[in-house]
């Protein structure tokens, strides 16, 4: 009967997590489009609902409706699973991700290396779908996205790797009662190279511009996902959301502090959390509307000969730092027990 | 049956039946997705042991990273399977004298008196409340077995600088950018402003 109950709990605060973070993704694409229209000195979309608030709902209802089409020669089963491969790690992933003190569905203490299994798991989606298509053009998208994700994954990854280290815990919630008192002690500032190159990686790593080579709609119409229609595209689309929401989020929690207010003790809480995560979207939608997209090599060259070498620098001047209890690397608030 | 077992049942039946499917499906594309199934299910059961650490690993390492560039490879090969099928009876003596092998071993490991498992005590089980599996860990390699660590380290490296110099190969003709001479590129060294005078109307 416990197990019941629990489950049952479970279950709403699953529900509690995701039915809001739908909610985002669909008013985030508005966002976007607005954000992007008065940078562009347009108005963006504004006919249905009240100054366009219905638009998202309007798009959903029309890919809703549409017919999904499998392509002649496509292996139908592995067709149809690609967007789910895609949009399930998207949404795993915010398991663990504490939004205020105490309030995340699973408190792991492993939370930060599930993050990352989860997000690797993204890749799945996006090569199936190319190579199920039958495409060619699917087919170039997907090998370019893959070899772009699984560079910046290891960028990524070592980023994270200074963030730990400094906190000494891979549990979520510990990692961000570690930069407790203040903004001045946000890993923002001693572990700046990493936070970077974390956030340029996470940009790169949900294909999003200016490493949206994945897409190329100048060269390769839609990359992985041109075959797609209807629903099936929709939760393509609902996915990219989903790991752009994720990436500010990580990065808000493992650099900004999460949930802690800039001034020690002064109203810490989800607001706070919800701020920071928003501030880097819209960084997110900044980026798409400044840059023209890298060329390939470009892209290949900045994972793997600059942000690399960058990190793997910093993870030695963190190690040392910590070694010769040198501050602000080195903190006695550390909550780890090492 | 407690819950746990079903839920381990679950999981091994489903395994089981990704295991097969990697070696009966036609297609190598499926089968390495019958290998990621296998990985996902086994990382579940680790989980069930509570070995959070290593199941969370075996997800990140071999599903996120070792799949990812075996199914790229099996993709860009179009591996046909159609001519590898013809030597199946040819090869199948050799076949199944190998499983034949490894039966006899296993048959032998399983039922020999030393290594039964019930001749083994059963691991002390430490709980994921008292002491996190990372730190566990981490305090066995990084302390207790350390040379070992490093040695595995080092064989590692020399294993990847052996892979970057077999496919290491000089070609004189390709053409390759030089970044920094693309950035250091400046207006007078490439432009000339030369001054003139008019021409004549004709």
């Amino acid at each position: 009967m416990d197990g019941l109950i629990l489950t049952f709990f479970t279950l709403l605060k699953i529900l509690a997590v995701v039915v809001p973070l739908i909610l985002c993704v669909a008013y985030l694409t508005l966002m976007e489009r607005k954000v992007i229209g008065y940078m562009h000195v347009r108005i963006g979309p504004n006919r249905v609902g009240f100054k366009g608030l219905g638009q998202p709902f309007a798009d959903v209802f029309k890919l809703l409706l549409k017919e999904v089409i499998v392509p002649t020669n496509a292996s139908r089963f592995l067709f149809l699973t690609a967007p789910i491969l895609s949009l399930a790690p998207a949404f795993a992933a915010w398991a663990v991700i504490p939004f205020a003190e105490g309030w995340q569905v699973a408190d792991v203490n492993a939370g930060l290396l599930y993050v990352l299994a989860m997000t690797s798991l993204g890749v799945y989606g996006v090569i199936i779908a190319g190579w199920a298509s039958n495409s060619k053009y699917a087919f170039l998208g997907a090998m370019r996205s893959a070899a772009q994700i699984v560079a910046y994954e290891i960028a990524m990854g070592f980023a994270l790797i200074g963030v730990l280290m400094m906190a000494g815990s891979l549990n979520l919630g510990d990692i961000v009662r570690a930069q407790s008192g203040g903004i001045f002690n946000w890993y923002f500032f001693p572990l700046l190279p990493l936070a970077i190159v974390y956030f340029i990686s996470g940009v790169a790593e949900t294909n999003r511009a200016p490493f949206d080579v994945a897409e190329g709609e100048s060269e390769i119409v839609a990359g992985f996902h041109v075959d797609y229609s209807g629903m099936a595209f929709a939760l393509f689309f609902l996915a990219e959301y989903a790991n752009m929401i994720l990436i500010a989020a990580l990065a808000a929690i493992m650099f900004l502090g999460g949930w802690l207010s800039p001034i020690d003790g002064f109203g810490d809480g989800v607001h706070w959390f919800l701020i920071k995560t928003a501030s880097l979207l819209f960084i997110f939608i900044w980026l798409r509307a400044t840059f023209p997209r890298y060329r390939y090599d470009q892209i290949m060259r900045l994972g793997w000969k600059v942000f690399i070498p960058v990190t793997i620098v910093w993870i030695a001047v963190v190690a040392f730092a910590i070694y010769f209890e040198v501050g602000p690397w080195f903190s006695t608030v550390r909550s780890g027990g090492i | 049956m407690t819950f746990e077992l079903f839920i381990f049942y679950f999981f091994a039946a489903i395994m089981v039946f990704a295991a097969t499917g990697v070696i009966t499906s036609r297609n190598p594309v499926h089968s390495a997705m019958f290998l990621v199934l296998t990985f996902f299910t086994c990382a579940a059961i680790w989980l069930l042991l509570e070995a959070e650490f290593l199941a969370i690993t075996l997800v990140l390492v071999y599903v996120g990273a070792v799949m990812v560039l075996f199914l790229f490879v099996v993709m860009m090969l179009d591996v046909n399977v159609e001519p590898l099928r013809e030597g199946f009876v040819k090869y199948l003596p050799v076949g199944l004298l190998v499983g034949v092998i490894m039966l006899v071993e296993m048959v032998f490991l399983i039922t020999q008196k030393y290594f039964r498992a019930d001749q083994y005590p059963i691991p002390e089980r430490v709980g994921a409340d008292e002491l996190s599996n990372t730190e566990t860990l981490g305090r066995l390699l990084y302390d207790n077995y350390l040379f070992q660590f490093e040695i595995a380290a080092i064989i590692l490296l020399v294993a990847i600088v052996a892979a970057i110099s077999l496919t290491m190969r000089r070609r004189p003709n390709t053409k390759y950018q030089a970044p920094a001479e693309q950035v250091g590129a400046s207006k007078e060294g490439r432009l000339r402003v030369v001054q003139m005078p008019s021409e004549e109307r004709s």
